[in-house]
């Protein structure tokens, strides 16, 4: 008889170890591998989904949403003069240990100090680990606008700019303003290895990463300390999968649960399974032709609404953005606040254009080239599939445009420089901010060369009107001056606008409240498992 | 053999540096420079992206950035992926045993059902066998593998559900890298059910990555074989009234076996070529999808080291068909 409960002792627990765990594990077939463990110096979305998980920020974008909400920061107070921002820090915030750090102390006002300087000062030892090219701090002017930051007390920040600048706050919200450990930091420089700091992540955010294995598996364990609540899932895995189609078949058969960008011939399979749900949400995107207001004829504003007339937006929608794209009207998308929506849009109207072409002094039309990405892009599925359309448009009016491609690099320098005439391109928003669209895409600083302005317009009252908006901390009073720039944008035409593209995410049912990220992010602290 | 050794390999140098050339000088004709292509739409400074490309050395005349890649490389250093800012000798580190796992998985396949149906299709020239074998192995070697790849997955992973879709383990299974073999470190984790997991998962792949192998081994097999069994002495084995089997397994094989091993190693090259897809597609973590992203990207640390790894270990590969030849037959050691 002993013999047998000495069996049985043994047995159980073996047995308890092969039996299913019954942790809450959500699977998210991710499309690749993230560039490494610190957002500061990330440039793609895929790597800022891995990272968003682990890193809190001072303020954070509400889910789902573009509206700014506290994040380490429990609140903060702006100067009059929209110069000084004061952060009050939340208190008892605890940072995750790994094999390489055991914090010893809570999140205080240093790390904040320190995530700041090491992407803005040179002479921060950590300027360069990992890498110096911190591309969105730099390209949210940060370089420019930060005067100082200082440390008030521990739980109190005050960052000081050189200008007024009101998507500040939304600019502090993106992932690349991750905050990063102090003592970790320290604690590697002193051992001699920095860059671990970037390879072996801790934050203080709802998730800490379990393993990294490059191309296959990024494994997460809820945070219990979480300061926001330990998250409603137990394990996260990013389950990688390049390939669209394979992701699908792995939704399908439930082996992952949330998947990105389906592959467009899939969808309609997508939207018969009976297991799977497809969230959808107009991106914060736009694709455009942009006309290059400096060159001959597209410098009279009268050539741009009569092709801006030519063109058959409507057959371009259905023909290659199928059911994922919106017609789009203004330069920013119809999410986004300030967005107007008295604009009309130009009509298709190709007798209008040839008269208006006429009075342009062109009555029997031009010859143009017609620039087209050689990729595809979250706002353009296919380019040079539209220039083919645009084309045949513009031939009835007797426009006769040449497709031309280059290597996509080679593509973007030659069009920043200002070389074509007419180029199609698109943006992805950043901040949700309209600034980062109208400024960015529109304003004359952004027109210089290599900017981001292909139209390389510089209008004046518009220019007035967005970098006035830039510095006014009223939404309302911006929503106004936005507004009025819509309405310049479409008399000027610097554009035709070609579409917004809707953003598509198959969940599959059991997952509850996933929230589609106006970003196209991908947030699982919140969502859980029925 | 010495001899013969050491001739082998003094030819190994000349080509390890013909590749380094060769890949340091096409990497660079490709148009973009990775700066630029990790900027997107967003476009860089001018100062800063001269900044860059100042720290990254790019800005060098192209033989004194060789002079400096052959320096490094002398010391051992292949770099850092300018991607991911990690040693790129690290990275395959970490992703080439998958490779190796599937393309061996791949070659057991092929050569485990190729050497036999190429011998069975030549002892039965002319039949309905040696037909279905020969039009099935030319179908093999002109399948797409990117539309075979999903092919088999929408039939066995989908439809039928007998196979896992893609990766290497079930995502619930926590396996500690000790080879980085994942079939064997498995079976050590002591995981009820993780070998099997692992198992399930190499199914798909190796049999995609195999079917090229397997068609041109089989093909091989059955056209040397066919040259031997026409030689006298395999008559007069007959005619001494030998059993079939020894005069195939024993006179015939070892005879035919040359221009098969010839064809297996040469197809060392070939698997790391499919692994690219392959891997692609089954969300296979190996060296294949890795130097595509390195392509994709600009990354000419990845692309230079990469590319010299796996030069190097299919000249090695080479290197042991040659010495295997020696083994087969020893007239190929008493010539040189």
């Amino acid at each position: 008889m002993s013999k047998y409960r000495l069996l049985l002792a043994a047995a159980i627990p073996a047995m308890l170890a092969a039996a299913p765990v019954s942790a809450k594990t959500l699977v998210f077939c991710s499309e690749g591998s993230p560039e490494n463990f610190y957002p500061g110096v990330n440039t793609t979305g895929t790597s800022f989904d891995a990272n968003s998980q682990i890193y809190s920020r001072i303020v954070d974008f509400e889910r789902g949403t573009t509206k700014v909400v506290p994040g380490l920061a429990e609140k903060w107070d702006i100067s009059p003069d929209g110069l000084v921002y004061t952060f009050h820090l939340r208190h008892g915030v605890k940072w995750q240990s790994n094999a390489n750090f055991k914090p010893t102390r809570d999140f205080n006002a240093d790390d904040i100090i320190f995530a700041i300087e090491r992407q803005w000062k040179e002479s921060n030892p950590y300027f360069k680990v990992t890498s110096s090219n911190h591309s969105y701090f730099n390209d949210m002017g940060m370089m420019k606008l930060l005067k100082s930051v200082d440390k008030v007390d521990d739980y109190t920040v005050k960052v000081t700019l050189n200008t007024p600048e009101a998507p500040f706050l939304s600019d502090l919200a993106m992932e690349y303003a991750g905050i990063q450990s102090k003592e970790y930091a320290d604690a590697m420089l002193k051992a001699g290895t920095p860059e671990k700091l970037d390879q072996e992540p801790a934050g203080t955010g709802p998730f800490m990463l379990v393993q990294y294995q490059k191309d296959a598996i990024v494994r997460y364990k809820a945070f219990p300390e979480f300061w926001g609540g330990k998250a409603k899932i137990d394990d996260l895995v990013f389950a990688i999968t390049p390939d669209a189609s394979v992701r699908w078949a792995k939704l399908q058969k439930g082996e992952c649960h949330v998947m990105p960008y389906p592959n467009p011939a899939d969808l309609d399979a997508i939207r018969k399974d009976a297991n799977v749900q497809v969230l959808e949400q107009p991106g914060l995107n736009i694709g455009y032709l942009a006309y290059n207001t400096t060159k001959k004829p597209f410098d009279d504003v009268r050539v741009r609404k009569a092709v801006n007339m030519a063109i058959n937006k409507k057959a371009i929608i259905d023909a290659v953005y199928l059911s994922t794209g919106v017609a789009a009207i203004n330069p920013i998308p119809p999410t986004m606040w300030s967005y107007n929506n008295q604009i009309k849009d130009d009509p298709y109207d190709p007798a209008a254009a040839k008269k208006l072409l006429a009075e342009a002094g062109y009555p029997n039309g031009f010859e143009t080239d017609l620039w087209a990405m050689p990729v595809q892009r979250p706002y353009n599925p296919n380019a040079k599939r539209i220039a083919e359309l645009m084309q045949a448009d513009l031939a009835q009016v007797g426009i006769k445009a040449e497709i031309k491609s280059f290597e996509w690099g080679e593509y973007r320098k030659r069009a920043q420089a200002g070389e074509p005439q007419t180029v199609q391109l698109g943006w992805t928003g950043d901040n949700g901010d309209p600034d980062n669209f109208l400024h960015t895409l529109l304003g004359c600083a952004a027109a210089q060369n290599n900017g981001g302005n292909l139209a390389k317009w510089c209008y004046k009252p518009f220019d007035d009107i967005v970098v006035k908006a830039k510095s006014v901390s009223d939404q309302a009073e911006r929503t106004k001056l936005y507004e009025q720039a819509q309405v310049i944008f479409k008399e000027q035409a610097p554009w035709f606008t070609i579409a917004h593209s809707v953003q598509l995410k198959p969940v599959r049912k059991e997952v509850v409240d996933f929230k589609l990220s106006p970003f196209g992010r991908h947030t699982f602290y919140g969502v859980d498992l029925k | 053999m010495l001899r013969f050794l050491v001739t082998r390999v003094s030819l190994i140098v000349p080509t390890f540096i013909g590749i380094t050339l060769l890949v340091f000088v096409l990497t660079r004709l490709i148009p973009g420079d990775p700066i630029e292509t990790m900027a997107g739409e967003r476009g860089i400074d001018p100062v800063q992206h001269q900044r860059l490309i100042h720290e990254y050395g790019f800005d060098q005349p192209l033989f004194t950035q060789y002079g400096f890649y052959l320096f490094r490389l002398a010391h051992g250093d292949l770099g850092r992926s300018i991607v991911t800012h990690r040693p790129v000798i690290e990275e395959f580190a970490s992703l080439f045993p998958a490779t190796i796992e599937l393309s061996l998985c791949a070659m057991l396949f092929a050569i485990g059902l190729g050497l036999p149906a190429g011998i069975l299709a030549a002892v039965r020239r002319g039949s309905i066998f040696d037909h279905g074998v020969m039009a099935a192995s030319l179908t093999g070697y002109s399948m797409p593998i990117f539309w075979w790849g999903l092919l088999l997955i929408l039939l066995f992973s989908v439809l039928l559900g007998w196979t896992p879709v893609s990766g290497r383990i079930a995502v619930l299974y926590y396996v500690p890298s000790v080879t980085g073999f994942l079939l064997i470190d498995s079976l050590l984790s002591d995981q009820a059910g993780a070998f099997a997991s692992a198992l399930s998962h190499i199914v798909l792949p190796a049999i995609v990555l195999g079917t090229v192998p397997l068609a041109v081994i089989a093909r091989m097999t059955r056209s040397a074989m066919l040259e031997v069994l026409g030689e006298d002495y395999i008559r007069t084995a007959r005619a001494k009234g030998l059993s079939g089997f020894r005069i195939i397994a024993v006179h015939a094989l070892r005879n035919a076996l040359i221009p098969i091993v010839t064809v297996i190693g040469l197809q060392v090259g070939v698997l790391m070529t499919g692994a690219i897809l392959t891997e692609t597609i089954f969300s296979w973590p190996g060296v294949g999808k890795w130097l595509i992203e390195g392509i994709n990207r600009r990354d000419y640390p990845v692309l230079q080291g990469g590319t010299l790894l796996i030069g190097g270990i299919v000249m090695a590969v080479n290197l042991l068909v040659d010495v295997a030849y020696g083994l087969i037959n020893p007239r190929i050691r008493h010539s040189l």
